[in-house]
């Protein structure tokens, strides 16, 4: 094994001199400032169960990546415990990038909460390397995201290790040529960590003898090529600090909102709807130039209050395939009337419409197929105008979902509209899906009709009086004679019946708990019912039609 | 007039009414332009012609749950299908049907517009199941049935319908599972009488349990001959 120093042949740069901004527990920082937490708190992010970060505080109590969510709360019983989101990391992060890029232009974000910036132009600006730096930490730090670090060295992936290294001041530079023997005494894991290379050849590497980053770079080149292919070739060159990787800065996106703004403020509904209209057609001409359409905008609506400020009304929209101008102008007119279709007179002027695309997609994802998209193409043309003439809530699809009561089994969703996470209670979209278990649910036959409000009905026990059920869930008699109305001169013989079977749900939760008991009963006319006793009163929850 | 003698013994005038039938069927589907619809195996019995054909309408008597199933056939085939004004409908009870959810279209509650929206839907989904908030005109149920035909839609009606193929409405059910204070509803059995628009009412048990309805037909069929041929000879 000979030390080959000359990997760098055939790369006449070298690495050049790179700046990498790290922020030390970003998910956690970004789900912090979301809540809204003070930031010495004890938090951690948890994943299906398993720990996914940890804030500092949380940290020296003892807990770690990896632990049982449960295992970490014994650990710190003061400990704030939310769920990992991955869309929060890029999402928080996009502010800081937005800043970074008013400092300095030219940033590669490497992943939420990294950032690799080239550092000969701040280096010249500022005047040094270290005060470019400080510049950067200062104004990362202005966000109110305290403790980023900087690194600077030759290549990114040292400037990384640089920022990551435990020193004690927030910027650490590695003069030119000093990388590779910093890089040196590191293990070989941490190409691992940066992506470079699997954790199997890691494992492998060390087997052979390989410890070190050192080591690793001592391999001959061409040899590790061969052996492990043109991943790990890089990942060699980057051990030695001899890759001529560049950092390649980010195209920053547009904005593509749009906003209108009237003065005087508009009073009709149809008034808005014509103004923004043009201006909505040039709005989706624009990203149909950039090869996009939009399949989700959020409508943000300000309205003249009596006093001051006025108010703001936001809601997104999802769109079955893509907006067109109509299509907005539809939504915000139905946002601005609210439940009422017709209503054209508003209850406060309007003083601005803004729409900010939420969701935008690459129309090649969109084109229409040649062949077979033509139906679908057609039904939606007539649902939307459906929805034009009934509002949004006019036409709907549905969607199968977990109860024990019928009407919490019946979920609807507006056409268009994303299958809601969160159907109408509160429950977590865990607790709601249809394929858990449920018990105390319905068993046998779906009956057809499920009434939305369920009319009162007449049970008597074959002594007259009305059917009750005592706490311990006995009823009070055999029931004799059902009546649908409600009323006593209607009533029709029960040929068969079974029950009653307690209902409860969440017993534990005072303002949402929910007591009842269910039966069901065949009637002289032969129709099925399926009862519901709730607070010392019987209704029809469903007939079997 | 002697020398023209009729024969005695010619071809029997139900063989020939029901060759005619099939004669004038096989050229209103050509007109149309589709095949009929294929309702669930046990409707076959009932429906004229044995299944769903497009461009006509149905009336379904105080049963959703024999909706559901007629829409099932369709559903299963591919076809999506609108159901409106039937704001009670429980979409568990479809899908235990056999109905395809992800094509299927709700209008709860149209209001006064039903007949606007019936016709939109009409256009652009094979099969509409409606049920009228107020009496249809025949002015207005000859436009839509012009719209039905022109489209090849087939209607279901829950309630009165002027010029109606059939009428469909369950005669007596029967259901298994219940006991006298013991057991649940597991199973149940409807007898559903059909009545075309000039032919003899005819019957047929079948299942409302989920899956597929299956039938067998209760009235022998009478003499061998199509369904459609009772019109022929039993309207004089």
């Amino acid at each position: 094994m000979t030390a080959l120093t000359g990997t760098t042949v055939g790369h006449p740069h070298g690495p050049e001199r790179t700046l990498v901004l790290w922020c030390p527990d970003w998910p956690v920082t970004a789900a912090r400032v979301r809540a809204g937490l003070p930031e010495d708190v004890p938090l951690v992010l948890v994943d299906r169960g398993i720990v996914f970060a940890c804030s500092p505080a949380a940290r020296t109590t003892g807990v770690r990546r990896g632990l049982a969510a449960r295992e970490a709360q014994f650990r710190c019983p003061e400990l704030v415990v939310l769920g990992y989101d991955r869309v929060l990391d890029d999402r928080a992060f996009e502010p800081v990038i937005e800043r970074l890029e008013d400092t300095t232009p030219g940033v590669q974000v490497l992943r939420p909460g990294l950032c690799a910036i080239r550092s000969r132009g701040p280096a010249r600006f500022y005047g040094s390397e270290e005060a470019a730096a400080d510049a950067l930490v200062a104004c990362v730090a202005g966000l109110g995201i305290p403790g980023a670090r900087v690194g600077i060295a030759d290549g990114a992936f040292a400037a990384e290790q640089v920022a990551r290294d435990q020193a004690p001041t927030p910027v650490r530079v590695v003069l030119p040529g000093g990388s590779a023997a910093f890089l040196a005494v590191r293990p070989v894991t941490t190409l691992v960590d940066a992506g470079l290379i699997d954790r199997d050849l890691a494992t492998l590497l060390r087997r052979l003898g390989v410890h070190t980053l050192r080591d690793f770079a001592a391999l001959p080149a061409d040899r590790v090529r061969h052996r492990f292919g043109a991943a790990a070739a890089r990942a060699h060159r980057i051990a030695g600090a001899a890759d001529d990787g560049r950092v390649v800065p980010r195209v920053p996106p547009r904005h593509r909102e749009v906003a209108f703004d009237w003065e005087p403020p508009l009073d009709r509904v149809d008034q808005v709807t014509f103004a923004i209209r043009a201006g909505l057609d040039a709005f989706v001409g624009d990203l149909a130039a950039s090869r996009l359409v939009c399949t989700e905008v959020t409508i943000e609506v300000c309205t003249e209050a009596a006093a001051g400020a006025g108010a703001v009304h936001t809601r997104s929209w999802r769109h079955p395939r893509w907006f067109t101008g109509a299509d907005i102008a539809d939504r915000v007119r139905w946002q601005l009337q609210g439940a009422g279709p017709g209503a054209s007179e508003l209850e406060a002027a309007i003083t601005r419409v803004r729409i900010i695309p939420e969701r935008v997609d690459s129309t090649a994802d969109h084109e229409q197929g040649l062949w077979d998209s033509g139906p679908d193409e057609r039904i939606h043309h007539a649902l939307t105008r459906v929805q034009g003439l009934l509002g949004h809530d006019g036409v709907l699809t549905a969607i199968s979902a977990g109860g024990r009561l019928l009407r919490d089994r019946r979920v609807l969703v507006p056409w268009g509209d994303a299958v809601p996470v969160v159907p109408a209670q509160p429950a977590s979209a865990r607790e709601r899906t249809a394929t858990a278990p449920w018990p105390g649910s319905l068993p046998g036959l779906s009956p057809a009709t499920v009434f939305l409000e369920s009319p009162s009905v007449l049970l008597h026990a074959t002594d007259g009086a009305a059917v009750g059920v005592d706490e311990r869930g006995i009823l009070s008699g055999t029931p004799a004679a059902f009546s649908q109305t409600g009323r006593t001169d209607d009533l029709s013989p029960v040929t068969a019946w079974a029950g009653p079977w307690p209902l409860v749900e969440r017993w534990w939760d005072l303002a949402r708990a929910h007591h009842g008991h269910r039966l069901q009963l065949v009637d002289g006319s032969g129709a099925a019912w399926l009862l519901l006793l709730e607070s010392a009163r019987w209704v029809a929850e469903a007939r079997y039609d | 007039m002697s020398s023209f003698p009729v024969p005695r013994s010619g071809p029997d005038p139900r063989e020939l009414a029901a060759g005619l039938q099939a004669r004038i069927r096989g050229m209103e589907s050509t007109r149309a332009g589709l095949e009929s619809r294929q309702a669930a195996t046990g409707f076959a019995g009932l429906l004229p012609g044995g299944a769903l054909r497009p461009g006509s309408v149905y009336t379904v008597d105080g049963s959703v749950s024999l909706i559901l199933a007629l829409l099932a056939g369709p559903s299963q085939a591919g076809s999506w299908c609108g159901i409106i004004g039937l704001p009670d409908l429980s979409p568990e009870a479809a899908t235990s049907l056999g109905i395809d959810l992800t094509r299927l279209v709700l209008v709860p509650a149209p209001g006064d517009q039903w007949l606007t929206v019936t016709a939109a839907l009409a256009d652009v989904l094979p099969v509409v199941a409606v049920r009228p908030t107020r009496r249809v005109s025949e002015a207005e149920a000859s436009r839509l049935a012009a719209r039905l035909r022109q489209r090849g839609c087939t209607l279901l009606v829950a309630g009165d319908w002027p010029q109606a193929e059939a009428r469909l409405s369950v005669r007596s059910s029967t259901w298994t599972g219940l006991g006298d204070g013991h057991g649940h509803l597991t199973g149940r059995e409807v007898t559903v009488a059909a009545s075309a628009r000039s032919g003899a009412p005819r019957t047929a048990r079948m299942s409302l349990a989920g899956g597929p309805a299956e039938a067998e037909s209760v009235d022998p069929p009478r003499l061998g001959i199509p369904f459609g041929a009772h019109r022929y000879s039993e309207a004089v």
